[in-house]
């Protein structure tokens, strides 16, 4: 049993700070959905309010179609997943698990049963009446997810549970939560400033920013085509052109910038207008000859080994620093220092957004 | 408040604020104002109570400057009321006592923050806690079994050789309260030792090394870096062990003479003697409210704030 | 330089507790000695009739009863009061809770005979007559203000997430405090209760101004004492004492065994994160 989750509206205000401004999302039932952005951006919030914690001063929050306001947390179909875990230190790991059976007052074997049951689930057999001081990390992970799926939540609610894990281990779990989200088919809300985990693990991703959602769509879109600087500059790196629009012809454009003259997509504006050009880092090629646009003579000042790939970072004529990222599979010779190369770009690769154009809350 | 309702509900919260409730209205302040105002009337028989003589005065507050008489005070011939008198030696003795207490607990406390082996502490502080557990009046006693006249301490001194013959210590030698600040520093250290071992230990040993490093002396170290870190700690236990001084009644009953007044004698033989509770009611006014303005004054002086102590 | 300071700091410490537990181990020789006085010296020989009297005193009986009922009501009293001070502190802040904290604290500091006075007073004007009821009341209002700063000390060490964790799973407010907030508390209710039984016992102060005209056990020391000794008074200390020692004893043999279970779990907690990494 999952349910979708819908938010009307919704606003959250801490005296006059406005910590959440008006929130406006439809989850789907079984969908992986992520809230991702910046510490003090509001996500927490989101989450607290869907759990009951927080109460919206505006707006409404349904859960499955039901409208839970005024409900308290115990009285939600929401599990929450903390970000400390918060598991209890005194009990042992089958207590645990079944601690939300307990205060249903479900008997003490059938508990016992269904908490070996989410122990396999969680592939910890035989860890029931271990301490939780005797775990380790990714396995008190491990023990909180299945303590959540013991109430058999329609929604599971997680807030930033991997951030204490080290790097590793955490795209391990990140794996398994979304193996497990697959086998259960529980709606999850995933919280996270970390960018990473966000695109692996989501169906749809909804970028915050200051108490707004900027942009929702699934982790592809988000990252190729932002809807504006913020999310172009919050998920991944870029090289910034800023310019503006010469000669819209159909479905293209010439950008003037201070680095020469572009051609890039035309989006949705208009002639003249301030814009920016997003050009990833892995989308920048490098080459020591010009190419016939969208090239930019560069002099090369720092070369830095990534494991994967290699960062080149080269100073144009007017002070600004461009990277590109080459492969680190010997199909491109690596420039020395000092060198004079050419970093140039693909038209269709160009994410072109309004200038200053973050939606505020 | 609300986040009283959130976490516990409201039955919860009603039921942990009644307890509070009768615990600080009836237990502390109504008797305290009842104490107050039953200082103000007349000791009277039962039959005149709410009668015309049932007024209030300061009667019983100005019987705290009768009956003058004579106080040699190092020497110098004074003439101070009786009260007066043993008012301020039991404050002077008090405070004689607090800074005996200091001297000798903070090398220990200092040794149980930062030398001890971490895993040895509890056991350490274990057997310090044992004699604590022993009743006040049995502490007491031990020491007046200690320094009575035909007792062991006695015995040893005159058997070394220190004494020609023995000593009358309860008398006291150096001043008539010797006894009592004996049995008060011995009843009263640890109260002293444990706050001031806490402050110590929330010291970062870092900045003892780094003070090290820096080049200073142990005892720079210790003036310049620990003592001052340690203040709230060496302010809490001092306030402790003062009052605790000050407020004893066994300590000076068990091992004090007739020559060495406590101000709570005075007021038991008030209350219990001369069964007039309403002078008694005044005095104990007046001695919360005196040494109230002691500890204030000695904060003041050794610039202690008041949120240094209550964390 | 620091094998020298060390064995002075361990020589003071040394030197300490013979200053803390020679007087009272004085006291409880004495006990032996067959000499009227309660004295080690002179020594008059071995003898155990000072205990016999002891055990045949029948008013050191009713004294040693009348003790224990007080301090267990005191500790039935105080403790749910403290607790509940100390969660009621916990959740709030600013000027309230300081103004809060003082009047709590303040008992504390006040002169016990002042407590003992201001009860006699108060309930003697609700027609109450003095009693050991009035020296139960009069102890508890500054015993539960030690008792609320140890479940203070406690409680900030709570993460209050769990509390929420489990409201979350479903649980009441009431399962909340019995399941997860009242066993994070029991060693500091387990600590306040022992401080306030001993508390209790030896009392004096509170209880000479409200007892009326009952006994209890330090109220009849204290009588002995001023008034013809006999060492009988030694072999009820004596035998306190060790009473003493036996529940320290009893407390730290349990104190080790627990910090031995708890060691092992985290070395395997530790041993489980290093297996991760592989």
């Amino acid at each position: 049993m999952s349910a979708g989750i819908d938010l009307e509206n919704v606003c959250c205000d801490f005296g006059s700070f406005r910590a959440v401004d008006n929130a406006n999302v439809s989850i789907k039932p079984g969908e992986f959905f992520s809230f991702l952005g910046p510490s003090g951006c509001g996500k927490t919030t989101i989450l607290r309010m869907i759990s009951g914690f927080t109460e919206p001063t505006q707006g409404a929050i349904r859960i499955g179609g039901k409208d839970v306001r005024g409900l308290r947390p115990n009285q939600r179909p929401t599990a929450l997943i903390f970000q400390n875990l918060a598991l209890f230190p005194l009990m042992p790991i089958w207590e645990n698990i079944s601690f939300g059976l307990e205060v249903r007052g479900v008997d003490k074997a059938t508990r016992r049963k269904k908490a070996e049951e989410l122990l396999e689930l969680v592939e910890l057999p035989g860890a029931a009446d271990k301490m939780v001081s005797q775990l380790s990390g990714g396995q008190k992970q491990r023990v909180a997810i299945a303590r959540a799926l013991a109430v058999e939540p329609a929604v599971m609610l997680l807030d930033e549970p991997l951030s204490a894990l080290d790097l590793k281990l955490r795209q391990h779990m990140r794996a398994e939560l979304r193996s497990i989200q697959k086998r259960t088919g529980v709606t999850f809300i995933y919280i996270t400033h970390d960018q990473g985990e966000a695109l692996a693990m989501s169906d749809r991703v909804g970028v915050m920013s200051q108490g707004r959602i900027q942009q929702i769509a699934d982790p592809r879109d988000i990252y190729n085509n932002p809807v504006n600087g913020f999310v172009a500059g919050f998920v991944g790196e870029n090289n910034v052109f800023t310019g503006s629009v010469r000669n819209p012809a159909t479905g293209m454009a010439g950008y003037e910038t201070k680095l020469g003259t572009f051609r890039a997509r035309l989006g949705e504006l208009a002639s003249g207008e301030n814009v920016k050009l997003y050009v990833r880092p892995e989308h920048t090629l490098l080459s020591e000859t010009a190419a016939a646009e969208n090239s930019v003579p560069v002099t090369i000042s720092e070369v830095s080994f990534e494991g994967a790939f290699i960062a080149v970072h080269g100073v144009a004529e007017n002070g600004q620093t461009l990277v590109a990222e080459i492969r680190n599979d010997g199909s491109a010779t690596v420039p020395a220092n000092g060198s004079q190369m050419f970093m140039q770009f693909d038209p269709a690769r160009a994410a072109i957004l309004p200038d200053a154009a973050v939606a505020k809350g | 408040m609300e986040d009283l309702f959130r976490r516990y509900g409201h039955t919860l919260t009603f039921a942990f604020m009644a307890l509070v409730a009768f615990w600080l209205l009836a237990l502390v302040i109504l008797p305290n104002l009842t104490l107050f105002e039953a200082s103000f009337r007349p000791y009277l028989p039962v039959t005149e109570i709410g009668g015309p003589k049932d007024t209030y005065s300061l009667d019983n507050y100005a019987k705290f400057l009768r009956n003058p008489s004579p106080w040699n005070v190092f020497g110098i011939e004074l003439q101070a009321p009786l009260n007066v008198k043993t008012f301020l030696s039991t404050i002077f003795y008090s405070t004689i006592a607090t800074f005996i207490t200091f001297a000798l607990s903070y090398p220990l406390a200092y040794y149980l923050a930062k030398v001890v082996q971490p895993k040895s502490l509890p056991t350490m502080i274990l057997l310090l806690f044992i004699p604590l557990w022993v009743s006040e009046a049995l502490r007491a006693f031990a020491w007046y079994i200690i320094l009575t006249f035909n007792g062991p301490l006695n015995a040893v001194l005159v058997g070394i050789g220190l004494l020609e013959k023995p000593i009358r210590w309860q008398q006291g030698v150096l001043t008539g309260y010797d006894a009592v600040v004996i049995g008060l520093v011995y009843s009263y250290v640890l109260f002293m030792m444990f706050p001031i071992y806490g402050s110590i230990q929330s010291l970062d040993r870092n900045q003892i090394e780094a003070s090290e490093d820096l080049g200073a002396k142990w005892w720079q170290t210790h003036w310049r870096v620990i003592l001052p870190h340690a203040k709230p700690g060496i302010a809490s236990g001092s306030v402790m062990v003062f009052m605790l001084s000050a407020g004893s009644l066994l300590v000076p009953s068990v091992l004090g003479s007739t020559n060495s007044n406590w101000f709570t004698q005075t007021i038991q033989q008030w209350m219990l003697e001369s069964q007039d509770w309403n002078t008694g009611a005044a005095y104990s006014f007046l001695y919360i409210l005196l040494c109230t303005v002691v500890v204030a004054l000695a904060m003041w002086l050794f610039k202690v704030k008041l949120s240094d102590i209550a964390k | 330089m620091h094998k020298t300071r060390n064995f002075l700091f361990n020589l003071y410490f040394g030197l300490f507790l013979l200053y803390l537990f020679l007087p009272l181990a004085i006291m409880g020789g004495a006990a032996f000695n067959n000499n009227k006085l309660p004295s080690v010296y002179p020594w008059k020989g071995f003898t155990m009739t000072w205990f016999q009297q002891l055990l045949a005193d029948q008013v050191m009986w009713t004294s040693f009863r009348n003790t224990i009922l007080v301090a267990l009501a005191v500790v039935v009293i105080a403790v749910p009061i403290g607790a509940a001070a100390a969660i009621l502190i916990n959740s709030i802040s600013g000027r309230v809770r300081a103004a809060l904290y003082g009047l709590m604290v303040a008992p504390i500091l006040m002169p016990g005979a002042v407590i003992g006075i201001s009860t006699l007073l108060f309930w003697n004007k609700a027609s109450i007559p003095p009693g050991l009821h009035l020296s139960v009341l009069g102890q508890v209002s500054y015993i539960a203000a030690f008792v609320m700063l140890l479940v203070l000390a406690r409680l900030q060490s709570f993460d209050s997430s769990l509390e929420e964790a489990a409201l979350d799973l479903g649980a009441s407010h009431a399962q909340v405090v019995r399941r997860i907030l009242l066993p994070h508390l029991y060693p500091a209710l387990g600590a306040g209760a022992a401080i306030a039984f001993f508390q209790s016992i030896e009392n004096f102060n509170v209880t000479l101004f409200t007892r009326g005209t009952s006994n209890t056990l330090t109220v009849y020391v204290f009588s002995k004492v001023r008034s013809g000794i006999t060492p009988t008074i030694n072999a009820l200390a004596l035998l306190l004492i060790l009473m003493t020692l036996v529940m320290a004893t009893v407390y730290e043999v349990r104190r080790r065994r627990l910090a031995k279970v708890e060691a092992a779990r985290e070395a395997e907690g530790r041993r489980a994160a290093a297996l991760e990494e592989l």
